[in-house]
């Protein structure tokens, strides 16, 4: 119990900085993916059928392959193959390619929320503000938008708290995220090695973030509430 | 001359000719009313009117001015039928009313969109801000909303959200304002207060194309009533002419139906 006590402190250290990285991966794949898959829905609903079938085929291989092969093909790829690492080397390289992968793989489930939220708002709302001699694109972004928005919060906070847990895919190209943190306990890190309750108690971070993020998008569901 | 002047338009969804050669005319400060079954056409002609379906053949002029000539391309530019949209106003019978806009705004949305356009909007952006407010509390009175301007439209009855969406309509000062059976998701006790509404507009002289299952308000309202059947205007004239001394046998089979209903 002492040597616990001991060593708690030294391991919530070290796994706060694994945190660190975690959430820098979480922000920067919402703040990718969010406006990229709105770019792909637009695809998928496209007109112009060449560009239609090429998102509709990009998202079935990224939502029917598992995140972690996309993670090992984007970050091994180019340089054991092409012999072009492009990704550089280091903590960062290992960041970028990660969150290229997150963000592709995120962007192209959520395209799928957005098109079923854009096409469920009801045709009426179009026509009624193209007789009132509006654009596209003011339709779009004046009238559909929040209506999309609305209705696409519930499928999106599923997306967005299995986001928090995913993030540990990327310890399979040694990103040092949280389980990264964790693990390195059970062969030796800060002095303390063969401890492999470090890597067990990670789930909390987990689940306070979670908690967390669950209570601040049920505010934000909360304020959609004024209209219908 | 006519404001309004409707030649020959055809209209086709694959191989269901909707509308057949459809020929009116309406004057300025006149009211039409189009009456028929469902599935007549009268609503397909009113979205071409509005632009919101492209006829196949015929003309559209309003003052003398050819918006829509199914033989001339220089007609059908997407971006060239936004503006002549603006010559219509339309007001549906599911009220399409935005959700997340209050009444006010509703009313006054498209305005200051299209007032962004206009050059000198940057300089004198609260003035304008302040006339399209101004003008839509107006209607919105006219309209007997002047409480319900705050409210949003779930907030709203189905007549007073048919209310507001005249407003919308009327802000922009449309030359001709088109009704697609305005009260037909109404109970009948909201139907009243909305015909009592675009009694009024029709006793301040506002163009008007009517389409509706309300054949006393046809009668007493419009000045001319138009009869469709699949597709073709079969009878038209004043509401004497059409509902006293009606000539073919369909429509009188047509209106019998009201009046022993």
């Amino acid at each position: 119990m002492e040597l616990f006590l001991d060593q708690l402190p030294i391991v919530i250290q070290a796994l706060n900085v694994g945190f660190v990285q975690t959430l820098k991966l979480f922000f920067v794949t919402l703040l990718g993916a969010i406006p990229l898959g709105l770019l792909i829905s637009f695809g998928t609903m496209s007109r112009f059928k060449p560009l239609s079938w090429l998102t509709k085929l990009i998202v079935w291989i990224i939502r029917g392959t598992p995140l972690m092969i996309q993670l090992l093909i984007i970050y091994f790829f180019p340089g054991l193959v092409f012999g072009v690492p492009i990704w550089g080397g280091g903590e960062s390289g290992r960041f970028l390619a990660a969150s290229v992968s997150f963000i592709l793989n995120y962007a192209c489930y959520f395209s799928e929320i957005y098109r079923g939220g854009i096409q469920s708002v009801p045709i009426g709302q179009d026509e009624a503000g193209l007789v009132l001699g509006m654009t596209k694109s003011q339709i779009f972004f004046k009238i559909k938008l929040l209506q999309m928005v609305k209705r696409i919060v519930p499928p999106m906070s599923n997306e967005i708290i299995t986001l928090v847990k995913d993030t540990s895919l990327a310890r399979i190209v040694a990103l040092q995220e949280l389980i990264w943190a964790g693990q390195a306990f059970m062969k030796g890190s800060h002095g303390i090695s063969g401890a492999i309750w470090p890597m067990f108690f990670t789930a909390f971070y987990y689940l306070i973030w979670n908690g967390i993020v669950t209570v601040l998008l049920g505010r934000l569901e909360k304020k959609l509430d004024y209209f219908q | 001359m006519s404001i309004l002047q409707v030649e020959h338009i055809c209209k086709s969804f694959g191989n269901t000719e909707v509308l057949k050669d459809i020929s009116f005319s309406l004057e300025q400060g006149q009211v039409i009313s189009i009456i028929g079954s469902s599935g007549s056409g009268k609503t397909t002609l009113l979205r071409c009117l509005n632009f919101l379906e492209r006829p196949d053949g015929g003309v559209i002029r309003v003052k003398g001015e050819t918006l829509f000539d199914a033989k001339d391309p220089s007609t059908l530019n997407e971006s060239a039928i936004r503006k002549k949209r603006l010559h219509f106003g339309l007001v549906f019978q599911s009220f399409n009313l935005f959700p997340q806009y209050t009444a006010l705004e509703n009313v006054m949305l498209a305005k200051e969109l299209l007032a962004k356009e206009q050059p000198d909007y940057k300089a004198r952006k609260n003035e304008i801000h302040q006339e399209i407010q101004a003008q839509a509390e107006l209607l919105l009175k006219q309209m007997g909303l002047s409480d319900r301007m705050t409210n949003y439209p779930h907030q709203l009855s189905g007549g007073q959200c048919q209310r507001v969406a005249i407003a919308r309509a009327l802000a922009l000062q449309p030359d001709i304002l088109c009704f697609d059976e305005p009260t037909s998701a109404l109970d009948p006790e909201l139907t009243g207060e909305v015909l009592k509404v675009m009694k009024e507009l029709a006793e301040q002289n506002t163009t008007m194309v009517i389409v509706t299952h309300e054949m006393a308000f046809a009668r007493d309202v419009a000045n001319q009533v138009i009869f469709m059947d699949d597709g073709r205007i079969l009878e038209q004239g004043t509401p004497e002419e059409l509902f006293e001394n009606t000539r073919e046998e369909r429509t009188r089979q047509f209106l019998s139906r009201f009046t022993e209903g």
